[in-house]
């Protein structure tokens, strides 16, 4: 008690002094029920005055809050602009009333035309379907509607006679790629991650971590160039399956670049999980392994489950990889040893190729607008859903 | 007390954290069946002593040991020993309850799980078991499934003490156990702890003084990393040999 005293009667005659040049008042405690002023500091206290609560305008920090709010509300336009954007463009794919009757009056006109063969890869079987492209490269020619029958259909040939918008092939497609890679990736990526964070010594771990956190920046265009030179015949000989490129490398190929995100992340999360409950494992006679397995990965769920989400995203939406892997070619099927085109190498490939303003470029927005949603949908379910729930049950809440 | 009824014998203990020695030659005898309280200011090596009882600070990096530890004249820092099965024998409660994310079930049936039994009446026997030893199975038997970590800070550090003696323990080291608990709180920790020593060796360390002349039989005084006494508790706290001891004790420094 007599400590505390000391203390601050020694406390407050250093800000007293303070208090005397500059008139700033401190705070304070004051024991005997509030009503009485600490003599013990010699000097007189100072009196609080209207002045010294006057409202000040600190035109500094007036200025720094007001640019940071803009940054962040240029950054939330662009975001918000490029969603306008993408759904603008796509909408009349969406709300295709308005086109309807003008393409319709188009559709039997007898004009072929060609944007671009190299656009189509090596969609060898298209070629042959489009033999008749003419040199036309007006937007008179003609258009398929892009009615939901057409949308919904099975082949993607969108350019042709009878350009056919089907988009499952690509869904599929993304679909199989993306699956594959998280097959991949996130066994190895959550492997590792439980290695360095509960095995490794630590100075590997320093090595080894940023070396992997590296792989994250590679350029995807040489990660899939490493596919379609080295990987697809190193796999070719391996398997000795009959097309080159196919779902399983551009699987693997991308499995690449999804393994350090999920990697960075669950290790993150790995980390993350306090050393008293590893400790409390140990001391009960747990082996490392079990320790990693039954207390530090199911504590780090949350944070694992997010890892890999992101590379679900990332491997959703990626599309140099697949655009150099899978060979591109629009099949609707479900093996995973023949080649294959997904949404995202569909607008790579071709919108560069398309004829502004026509249905196939709209068919491509509208592409874009069905991968945006996906993956909001996912994210969202995620958040709101299962990682609510596992945060819950990890922090306590019953 | 003779070495041949003492339960853990160190002799020549030295341990060091990289250049800093932390303990320095210790030599003692703790007694089967009894408690034994290790008592010190912060920082004595009385915490690092206990975990070299279970090899806990093996996980710290840079640490070296020197000396023998016999546990039933075992030497567990020899070779030949294994950690995990050193860790079965030695049950260790720590200064924070620590439960795991699970049930409070799941939480007690961890142990006995993982050395390999599955068969759910077992468990259940244990777990009921356990949790009647640490004097916590009527607070919680109608809720099992609930989490661990939504029992108040009490609750969960028994929760521990149940945990730990589904494994079946011969020796509990209590790392300041009821530090971070209410008086309340601290009085059942202490009650348990009395009911307990029947049946294992206990060794606890405590910041709080009436708490070792409560719960203890023997009480060891550490201080700088050295062993300084270690006698009876009542004589610990009545007349200690050392003049560092009655200082400490009547609060003249530390």
């Amino acid at each position: 008690m007599s400590d505390r005293r000391s203390c601050r009667r020694s406390g407050t005659s250093r800000f007293g002094d303070v208090n005397a040049n500059l008139k700033i008042a401190v705070p304070q405690i004051h024991e005997n029920g509030g009503n009485g002023v600490d003599r013990s500091n010699g000097g007189p206290p100072a009196r609080l005055t209207k002045a010294d609560l006057q409202k000040r305008f600190r035109w500094d920090e007036f200025l720094a809050e007001k640019a940071i709010t803009a940054v962040a509300f240029v950054s939330l336009a662009a975001i918000v602009l490029i969603f306008v954007f993408v759904f603008r463009e796509a909408a009349p794919i969406l709300a295709p009333a308005k086109h309807s009757t003008q393409e319709t009056v188009q559709a039997p006109t007898e004009e072929e035309e060609s944007y671009g063969d190299e656009a189509l890869g090596e969609g060898a079987r298209k070629l042959e379907q489009q033999s008749a492209s003419k040199t036309s490269v007006e937007n008179s020619g003609s258009e398929g509607e892009a009615t939901w029958s057409n949308l919904l259909s099975v082949s993607w040939q969108p350019v042709g006679n009878q350009p056919k918008y089907g988009l499952w092939p690509l869904i599929v497609g993304s679909l199989k790629v993306t699956v594959i890679a998280l097959l991949v990736a996130a066994p190895l990526a959550i492997l590792a991650a439980l290695f360095t964070s509960s095995f490794a010594p630590r100075w590997s771990r320093e090595y080894i971590k940023p070396a992997i956190e590296l792989l994250a920046g590679f350029p995807s265009v040489v990660v899939g160039f490493f596919a379609l030179v080295t990987l697809a015949t190193l796999m070719q000989d391996l398997f000795g399956y009959q097309y080159r490129l196919n779902v399983l490398l551009g699987g693997i190929a991308m499995a690449l670049a999804v393994i350090p995100i999920v990697y960075t992340v669950a290790e993150d999360a790995l980390m993350a999980v306090p050393k008293f409950m590893t400790e409390a494992s140990l001391a009960l006679g747990a082996t490392r392994w079990q320790t990693a397995l039954f207390v530090t990965l199911p504590a780090a769920t949350p944070g694992v489950f997010a890892a890999v989400l992101l590379g679900f995203g990332r491997a959703f939406g990626e599309t140099m990889i697949v655009l150099m892997a899978t060979g591109n070619a629009a099949l609707f099927s479900w093996s995973f040893i023949e080649p294959v085109r997904t949404m995202s190498a569909t607008i790579g490939a071709e919108m560069a190729e398309v004829v502004f303003g026509e249905t196939h470029y709209h068919v491509l927005f509208f592409i874009g607008a069905v991968l945006f949603v996906f993956t909001f949908v996912l994210n969202a379910i995620a958040e709101v859903f299962i990682r609510q729930r596992l945060l819950k049950r990890f922090r306590g809440a019953s | 007390m003779t070495q041949n009824d003492a339960k853990i014998v160190t002799r020549n203990l030295n341990l060091h954290y990289g250049d800093k020695q932390a303990l320095k030659n210790i030599s003692m005898s703790i007694p089967p069946n009894k408690v034994t309280a290790f008592i010190g200011p912060s920082g004595c090596g009385k915490s690092t002593y206990l975990r070299s009882l279970n090899r806990m600070n093996d996980l710290i990096d840079g640490v070296k040991i020197e000396g023998d530890v016999l546990i039933d004249d075992v030497n567990i820092y020899e070779k030949s020993v294994d950690v995990v099965e050193l860790r079965k024998r030695v049950g260790m409660i720590f200064q924070k309850s620590n439960p795991f994310p699970k049930s409070i079930y799941d939480n007690v049936a961890y142990g006995p799980r993982i050395n390999g039994v599955r068969e759910k009446s077992r468990l259940d026997e244990i777990v009921e078991r356990s949790l009647k030893r640490a004097a916590l199975w009527n607070e919680v038997k109608d809720d099992l499934k609930k989490s661990g970590l939504a029992l108040s800070g009490g609750q969960q550090q028994r929760l521990c003490i149940a945990r730990a003696l589904a494994v079946d323990p011969e020796i509990l080291l209590m790392d300041e156990p009821a530090s971070a608990l209410d008086p309340l709180a601290t009085a059942k920790i202490e009650e348990l702890i009395y009911e307990l020593k029947s049946k294992y060796t206990i060794v606890i360390v405590t910041h709080n003084m009436q708490q070792a002349a409560r719960v203890s039989d023997f009480t060891a005084f550490f201080y700088l990393g050295e062993l300084i006494e270690l006698d009876e508790t009542r004589k610990m706290f009545t007349t200690p040999e050392k003049k560092q001891t009655e200082e400490y004790i009547t609060g003249r420094f530390g």
